[in-house]
């Protein structure tokens, strides 16, 4: 289903024709509304009236997830506060999370466009959606939650967690649609199979997921033990939230971006510039609409490539790849953004613990696994096993407080872990994607 | 009263132990009685060697985490019940061990058993009230 006709299928000219217009209207504003803009603007020598073409755009500053912390909390809002309706958040490296900021018509906005998320994968008036991503600081839930009801459809702000509970919800209130993570669809699954359940007979008909990268295996297999149609959808929270770019269910062959609102580039994260059309690199995304919180040329760390052939279903909106991984250390565990100085820094408030540590990321089942080797040093080595359990157990619970995920410690000898001349290799990835 | 005890930190992995003994016995360090305690990730190989300052300085060079504890050597009549009468007499106190391993020697008639003990002043002072002998340091090493 194709909600916004017009503006999805629009000729590839009008587009690009609109682009500009919102392109030049957003660097105007930005300019005279956001010091850190004009300032990096100032210095690069431009001007709002040089942006005349769209590929004018290189002329701009990047903005980099640095940039948002060393404004914070709200320094890069183009809006006096009391324009400003809605604050969400994302984490942050150093404990501090990004605020984002949004106006009462960034809200219609993104209503808008994740029911034009939930149309492409199929959700229509009538349904009822189940929306287990989180709600609060993070954009899942909210985000779902006011598109779903946008579309006309019923929704249920189940959030994250009570998975048993959650499959009970399945089988009573008989949600068509269900938001959440690939993996926690899958653990959903899991426990379903466990508790006796057959989703063949429950009627949930289409999973929008999304919050972390998965692939098509994945999506085979839950779109078989959940017995449903499963689609990717793409957002985040410093450019909008959920609701940038989705698959539709016609093709399910890339994820179509929203581009009468987002401005889409693909750079080589090394040399920051644009690589050939169709090649991997990271996805560099402009805000055209935001009013709260507009951003030019947003680095977003993610490795994909743009697709601008028109689709089976019609749209001719570019349809980005599915995400090949990141430019940065960023990990995503159970869809929660870890980096791992974070860890470190939970590490270096433990007294005994050495400064050298290896995350190792793994996928047990369905679930991602972080498993943190720490290395122990006499401080805080003890003949006896309690202690040192009790010492791993410390580290376990101050991660848990702190990203609200359950890793493992493991403790091993001192200079074990593989030491660099450079940067230290901080994460070994074995999740087979 | 009190026996210098050397512990390493060893990876549940092939040939740590072997390492450890390795090099100790490179370094002409003999060992006297050793206990492993072991968990699913990590182990703590704890050892009364005739040498305890080169024995950890030669493992430090080595990269091992060892650390050092006080631990008390008594003699314990080698008989049925032998044991379980020091241990009764500690119950009694209400002093608490932590672990315990045996020596390898005898001496004399009697077998020398390595006690970890919370409180180790009061535990030697129990010892030495009930009657039971404990080793100095310096007879522990020549045994």
């Amino acid at each position: 289903m194709i909600r916004d006709v017009e503006r999805e299928t629009m000729p590839r000219e009008d587009l690009e024709a609109l682009q500009l217009k919102r392109l030049q209207a957003v660097v105007n504003r930005v300019y005279h509304l956001v010091p850190f803009y004009r300032r990096r603007m100032d210095k690069l020598g431009v001007k709002p009236e040089h942006i005349r073409t769209l590929a004018d755009i290189r002329h701009l500053p990047y903005t980099a997830k640095q940039d948002l912390r060393d404004n914070y909390p709200f320094g890069m809002f183009a809006v006096p506060m009391d324009q400003v309706v809605r604050i969400h958040a994302s984490s942050g490296t150093t404990g501090k999370p990004t605020p984002v900021a949004y106006t009462q018509r960034d809200l219609d906005n993104w209503a808008e466009l994740m029911a034009r998320t939930l149309a492409a994968a199929g959700v229509h008036r009538g349904d009822i959606v189940h929306v287990a991503y989180g709600y609060g600081l993070f954009t899942g839930g909210l985000g779902a939650h006011y598109g779903a009801e946008r579309l006309g459809a019923a929704v249920i702000p189940v959030s994250g967690g009570q998975t048993r509970r959650q499959i009970m919800l399945i089988q009573d209130f008989g949600p068509t649609v269900i938001c959440c993570t690939p993996s926690f669809a899958l653990y959903l699954a899991e426990v379903g199979r466990e508790m006796g359940v057959d989703f063949a007979r429950t009627r949930l008909r289409v999973g929008v997921l999304g919050a972390e990268p998965w692939t098509d295996g994945m999506r085979q297999e839950i779109e078989k033990r959940l017995s449903i149609d499963a689609v990717d959808i793409y957002g985040l929270s410093e450019i909008l939230g959920p609701g940038v770019a989705i698959e539709c269910l016609e093709a399910k062959q890339g994820l179509h971006i929203f581009e009468d609102h987002f401005l889409p580039e693909i750079i080589d994260p090394a040399t920051l510039e644009p690589v050939p059309a169709g090649e991997v690199g990271e996805l560099v995304i402009t805000t055209l609409t935001k009013e709260a919180f507009p951003l030019l040329r947003y680095r977003t760390r993610d490795l994909t490539s743009l697709n601008l052939a028109p689709c089976k279903c019609g749209r001719t909106i570019a349809r980005m790849s599915r995400f090949q991984g990141r430019s940065d250390d960023m990990l995503i565990i159970r869809g929660v953004n870890v980096f791992p100085s974070q860890i470190e820094s939970v590490l270096m408030e433990t007294p005994g613990v050495a400064p050298h540590y290896q995350l190792i990321v793994d996928r047990e089942g369905q679930l991602d696994t972080l498993e943190v080797q720490v290395e122990v040093d006499e401080a805080a080595f003890s003949d006896e096993v309690k202690q040192l359990q009790a010492l791993a157990k410390n580290i376990e619970r101050q991660i848990k407080d702190y990203f609200t995920i359950s890793v493992k410690v493991k403790l091993v000898e001192p200079r074990t872990i593989p030491r660099s001349e450079g940067k230290a290799q901080r994460v070994i990835d074995k999740r087979q994607l | 009263m009190k026996v210098e005890q050397i512990s390493v930190f060893l990876e549940n992995k092939a040939g740590r132990l072997a390492e450890v003994t390795r090099v100790l016995g490179d370094a002409g360090i003999n060992i006297r009685a050793l206990s492993l305690a072991d968990t699913t990730d990590f182990g703590i190989l704890r050892l009364i060697v005739d040498q305890y300052d080169k024995a950890r300085s030669v493992l430090k060079d080595k990269g091992f985490t060892v650390g050092k504890t006080e631990v008390v050597a008594v003699e314990v009549p080698d008989r049925p019940g032998g044991l379980a009468l020091v241990l009764q007499a500690l119950a009694r106190a209400g002093v608490n061990v932590e672990y315990m391993y045996a020596f390898v020697q005898h001496s004399g008639k009697n077998a020398v058993i390595i006690f970890r003990f919370d409180n180790l002043e009061q535990a030697i002072d129990l010892l030495q009230k009930e009657g039971i002998h404990i080793y100095q340091g310096e007879e522990v090493y020549r045994l």
